[in-house]
């Protein structure tokens, strides 16, 4: 950022001062802001979580009172996964890529695309209020009747939840208008980058499925302050009714962290192989596949709150289905790597480990989404460890890797290699010891949420705990590389890994417009020279 | 900084203005498609309501004034119509219709909002009231105000619905006055069309599905 020529004229140098950057409506800038806000919301919900582990640590009391460690696991939740792995992938990295990557100068609706970025903050600051009101102690998923009757200020961050929804749902509108109609020339549906197919399923379940928590969310609230009755019991409402709302929407938010990690994967994996992608279609269509199936399995998550038997039954069965379209997606992901020339870097790394952990993450998903080990299974540590490894396996490698491949886009400079695998390895290990003892607890009953355990867990408890610190300990070193290579990395070429997607055809970092002239596309994204041919 | 019609560019990441303008209510469309399931949460919840109790529905549905809920269809099909002949002036450059046509489709607004206030405010009266503070005698039905819960909630999101799309017919206005709509640019009338039709499509539901339970 400090050399001044003329000729070097970027989105990050061509306007100074704070202001330029709070009014901007140019993509990059305003997936910078996202990238940095979510990053500091992440460190948040990070600590939340490490709170959360060391009381853990040993049986009894260890660092704070029972009242507190429920608003804590709340707040570790609510903030993960409404501000930090929602908007991660799409609006922090989506909205700086995929404008680039289909020729255009920006998305489709600019100034749309700054007001949700300020949504998105309304949103964060309304919900993060409560930390210095009467905080909240519903866990994420605000069940009722007791998030009707809890006498913390839920009411607030289910506002907050609300609005942060709406940022989604605009951003997801921005994205699918400017697929659609912002292509450059010879850009055909056939030639997108699966990120971008990954980015325009995701914005469809995400225009599908969230508004139907906005209104549940909405009714909830009314529930808190005029007893509307329609989920609480006691006026003659149905608290299971709001459960299959909550699902509708919050199963398929787990495709909307899944997908983009996926498109990013399906970018990483062709670009650190230098080879074609195995299955393009293939890969595309079972994005569709997903997307389709994710709004028709939202009942695995009742099977114990009293759904009828034939119900269990067909959302068991209907759940089974998500493991086709994802395993197509892993076996094409291996096959693309079957003898291409892998490099062994930081994206690369967490690419692989997006495949570990989240292959494990899936298959867990098949005990969980049969009946009958689900009735053992049902808040259990199983189903913690499980969704780790989806939502954090899946979404936070994905974004990893991504955020590591692009960036020498987003920055112009190139980060440590060693540094970046030292952490990436951290990370990695660190994950599998803090969360596959969990899978241990749940099956052997230990359950989720409980401030205390038996002293028989205590030990794999103890293990976790470790695990978890690592993680953080490979975060805090990845921030640190990281934020050197922005200040002083060495300077990044356009085009330092070899890609063949039109981002890497622009200066590292672009210019304001993304491209001198409009680019003309005339290759597939993934056409390399294979190697012995 | 108003730009006359006559006068305006496309953005210039679009390549024409047909380009923006095709974009534009596409994006519009999408906007309309999450306004559908975000009342298909109300929809659904009375639907299976309603489900488990016909007999309530029933009884509770004919404490509502049927003239004054037909009153208000008529005058929100009216103001459609009116809407439909602004988006037509001014992409026929006749201004001052446009103009005109907006301020009434306003009015006609008002009057929705005006019949709405005194139904609720004869509902409020004799107790007809959401949940817990339902206190009216007639209904014998101890769940009865689950239907005023759900005649409150649907009716009040779509009357807010109503009020947000009057501050942005005043935006019109505003601009229309200063010769900003035209024959080659008249996408926030279009737009904003699109979404009046949507609120008026909406009552047309609620109205029978409300008033009309027999």
């Amino acid at each position: 950022m400090s050399s001044e020529h003329h000729g070097d004229v970027n989105y990050l140098n061509h306007e100074k001062g704070l202001k330029s950057w709070l009014t901007t409506v140019d993509h990059k800038r305003i997936g910078m802001m996202y990238l940095f806000t979510v990053l500091f919301m992440f460190l948040i919900g990070g600590i939340f979580a490490l709170l959360v582990r060391l009381e853990l640590f040993s049986t009894g009391p260890t660092i704070i009172d029972m009242n507190t460690y429920n608003q804590y696991f709340t707040y570790h939740g609510t903030i993960m996964v409404f501000m930090v792995v929602i908007p991660l992938i799409p609006a922090a990295i989506g909205n700086f890529v995929l404008p680039i990557m289909l020729g255009a100068k920006d998305v489709a609706f600019p100034r749309l695309n700054l007001a949700t970025y300020y949504i998105y903050l309304v949103g964060v600051l309304v919900a993060c209020t409560t930390l210095f009101l009467n905080g909240v102690d519903t866990g994420w998923t605000f069940y009722t009747p007791y998030s009707i009757r809890t006498s913390t200020s839920t009411t607030l961050v289910i506002l907050g939840a609300f609005i942060l929804g709406f940022s989604g749902i605009f951003t997801a509108l921005n994205f699918i208008v400017s697929i659609h109609k912002l292509r450059a020339p010879g850009l055909t549906w056939d030639r997108l980058p699966l990120f971008v197919w990954a980015s325009y399923a995701t914005s469809i379940v995400q225009m599908l499925a969230t508004p139907v928590l906005a209104i549940t969310l909405f009714l909830l609230i009314f529930e808190r302050l005029t007893g509307i009755g329609i989920f609480d019991p006691k006026l003659g409402g149905d608290p299971v009714m709001f459960q299959h709302f909550f699902w509708f929407y919050s199963h398929p938010a787990v495709y909307i962290m899944a997908l983009p990690a996926m498109g990013i994967v399906s970018e990483v994996i062709p670009v650190h192989s230098q080879k074609p992608i195995f299955g393009y279609k293939a890969i595309a269509m079972a994005t569709f596949g997903i997307a389709l199936v994710a709004f028709i399995v939202w009942g695995h998550h009742m099977f114990v709150s009293g759904q009828s038997e034939l119900a269990n039954f067909v959302f068991s069965l209907l759940t089974m289905f998500v493991a086709v379209p994802t395993g197509v997606k892993v076996f094409s992901w291996i096959g693309t790597m079957y003898k291409g020339s892998i490099r062994f870097n930081a994206p690369m790394l967490y690419a692989m480990a997006f495949l570990f952990i989240f292959t494990i993450g899936g298959l867990t998903g098949i005990f969980l989404a049969t009946v009958a080990t689900n009735v053992h299974l049902t808040d259990t540590y199983f189903v913690v460890a499980h969704f780790h490894y989806v939502m954090v396996g899946g979404t936070l490698m994905g974004f990893m890797a991504g955020f590591h491949h692009w960036f020498p886009k987003m920055f112009g400079r190139m980060y440590n290699e060693s540094a970046a695998l030292v952490s990436g390895f951290l990370v990695f290990v660190g994950f599998n010891v803090t969360f596959f003892p969990q899978f241990i607890l749940g099956a052997q009953g230990m359950p989720r949420r409980y401030y205390d355990y038996l002293p028989e867990f205590e030990a794999l408890n103890r293990v976790s705990t470790v695990g978890s610190m690592m993680i953080g300990l490979g975060f805090v070193f990845s921030a640190i590389y990281l934020f050197k290579a922005m200040k002083s990395g060495p300077k990044a070429s356009a085009n330092p890994w070899n890609g063949k997607s039109l981002e890497w055809e622009t200066t590292s970092p672009p210019h304001p417009h993304n491209f001198h002239d409009q680019p003309v596309v005339t290759h597939g994204p993934y056409d390399f020279i294979e190697q012995g041919e | 900084m108003a730009i006359v019609a006559s006068e305006r560019k496309h953005s210039e990441h679009f390549n024409s203005a047909e380009h923006e303008f095709v974009s534009s209510k596409q994006g519009m469309w999408l906007f309309l498609l999450q306004e559908v399931l975000f009342f298909a949460g109300l929809f659904v919840a009375y639907g299976i309501f309603r489900a488990l109790n016909p007999e309530m529905f029933h009884a509770a549905s004919q404490m509502l004034d049927v003239k004054m809920g037909a009153l208000n269809t008529v005058v929100l099909i009216c103001s459609s119509l009116t809407m439909a002949f602004a988006v037509r002036s001014a992409q026929t450059n006749q201004t001052k219709k446009t103009t005109m046509y907006l301020i009434v489709t306003f009015l006609l607004a008002s009057v929705f909002l005006v019949v709405k206030y005194f139904e609720y405010s004869h509902k409020f009266h004799v107790g007809l009231l959401p949940g817990q503070y339902f206190t009216n005698t007639e209904l014998t039905d101890p769940k009865s105000g689950l239907f005023f819960s759900l005649y409150f909630m649907m009716t009040g999101v779509h009357g807010l619905h109503i009020i947000l799309g009057m501050l942005v017919i005043l935006w019109l206005v505003r601009r229309s006055s200063r010769n900003e709509f035209g024959s080659n640019y008249y996408t926030p009338v279009e737009l904003f069309g699109l979404y009046w039709h949507f609120v008026d499509l909406i009552w047309i539901y609620l109205f029978p599905l409300l008033y009309l339970i027999d």
